[in-house]
């Protein structure tokens, strides 16, 4: 482009062009990580601000992966702040990981899942697997941008990825078989 | 390769980020391991589930509004509202120095722009803006589609009798960009076809037009108001298509839809 910021608009006219068009993500990142609609808004609105004073280092192009990695960070400081520490992942996965199947196809029976139970599953998973799931699924990030967003290395994001989706089967699986015990 | 890579792999490959490759051995893999072929299925399952439009959280109504008057405030405010300091800049005295010599180097780049590229560039220009006012227009409430059907043996008729042409309207439903309708419009000067498609909460508007009425000159992608915008030729036909949706998929997007 030529010359840029020259006579042109002011920079929240400038900022809020390149990144109000990414509010709908912003927002979904922020619900998905903080699982409340109202502290969503809050950090969402914290993160735009926060964008707003990093907005000279922004260097163009999609914006939307640099607002996300500014919004999962203010997620992170707020959580912090604000929530009781989660169990981490490494503890979780030795006390679960069981190396077996994660169930088959016939008794997964996907295609009729509550919509309701996948969203508490999707809920309760650790933060480090529920980000790289929302980024990856709802957003559509590439690894590289999912790795940028998330701090972490690309080889990272796939065996994340994989042993995300492998508990959420897992899950899915051993939820809906004990509710079908439980409802008869 | 053996299972336990295997099941870690299947999820570059359904994402598709593996190397050329990776991919062929996993697909060997699959063909001869039932186990691995099973949790495949599984997973691919566990993936669609989850990209349902219904779990994706839009902003609530307000919270634009309530964004930018924080915004505001904080600008006015004059000073950044994090805490964190700018990154510190060159020293001004040597800004100045070098004032001059930039302001002359800027002065003849924009002779030299305006002289040059501008006229060349204003049809693209002013075709590139109104694709991007038609797609902002046809988010409000009620604009998006003339015929509304994920069918492209209704769409592509509907057409007939209200353009000189037939669009090439392709269904790209297993390519994950269900076709949600067809709708007419005219931009340069000209009456377009345009075909609506969705991946996940994203709309994608493609504008279809034959060559030779203007926008089929080479140029690359554009962002205008933080929307993506692209194009290509392809059969004599103008292919331009915009979206929020992230340039990679785009781009993806046009490269089957021209193909």
């Amino acid at each position: 482009m030529f010359s840029p910021g020259w006579a042109g608009p002011g920079k929240v006219e400038r900022f809020e062009q390149a990144l109000l068009p990414h509010l709908d993500a912003a927002f979904n990142l922020a619900r998905w990580l903080t699982r409340n609609q109202q502290d969503a808004e809050d950090v969402v609105q914290e993160a735009y601000l926060r964008a707003l004073s990093f907005f000279d280092s922004f260097r163009g192009g999609d914006g939307r992966a640099w607002l996300l990695t500014i919004v999962r960070n203010t997620c992170y400081t707020w959580l912090r702040k604000n929530r009781p520490p989660e169990a981490s992942v490494l503890f979780d996965e030795e006390l679960h990981s069981t190396g077996e199947e994660t169930g088959n196809p016939e008794t997964l029976a996907l295609r009729n899942a509550d919509r309701r139970l996948l969203e508490q599953v999707l809920e309760e998973l650790p933060l480090e697997f529920r980000e790289v799931l929302i980024l990856r699924e709802l957003e559509g990030l590439s690894y590289q941008e999912i790795a940028s967003v998330a701090g972490i290395r690309v080889g990272t994001v796939m065996s994340r990825l994989a042993r995300a989706r492998q508990r959420v089967a897992r899950q899915l699986h051993d939820r809906s078989s004990k509710e079908q015990k439980g409802g008869l | 390769m053996g299972c336990n890579d295997a099941q870690e792999l299947i999820h570059g490959y359904m994402d598709g980020e593996l190397d050329l490759r990776s991919q062929l051995e996993i697909e060997r893999h699959i063909e001869g391991c039932a186990a691995c072929a099973a949790a495949y299925q599984v997973q691919q399952q566990v993936r669609s589930a989850i990209a349902h439009p219904a779990l994706y959280c839009k902003a609530p109504a307000g919270l634009a509004r309530q964004v930018d008057r924080a915004l505001r405030r904080a600008d006015r405010a004059g000073r950044p509202a994090f805490s964190r300091p700018p990154a510190p800049g060159p020293r001004p005295l040597l800004l100045w120095r070098f004032a001059g010599a930039a302001a002359a180097l800027a002065l003849a780049a924009a002779v030299v722009w305006m002289a040059v590229v501008l006229p060349r560039r204003s049809a693209e220009d002013l075709i590139a803006r109104d694709v991007v006012a038609s797609h902002v227009r046809s988010l409000m409430p009620g604009h998006l589609t003339d015929v509304p059907s994920s069918d492209q043996h209704t769409v592509k008729p509907w057409f007939n009798g209200k353009l000189d042409f037939s669009p090439p309207v392709k269904d790209l439903a297993a390519e994950g960009f269900p076709l949600v309708g067809g709708r007419l419009d005219y931009l340069a000067q000209t009456p377009v076809a345009v075909a609506v498609y969705r991946r996940r909460q994203h709309y994608i508007n493609l504008f279809l037009w034959p060559e030779g009425r203007g926008g089929g000159a080479k140029s690359g992608p554009q962002i205008r108001q933080g929307y993506n915008l692209i194009h290509s030729t392809r059969a004599g036909m103008n292919f331009w298509a915009v979206s929020d949706l992230n340039l990679g998929e785009l781009e993806e997007f046009l490269k089957r839809a021209a193909n």
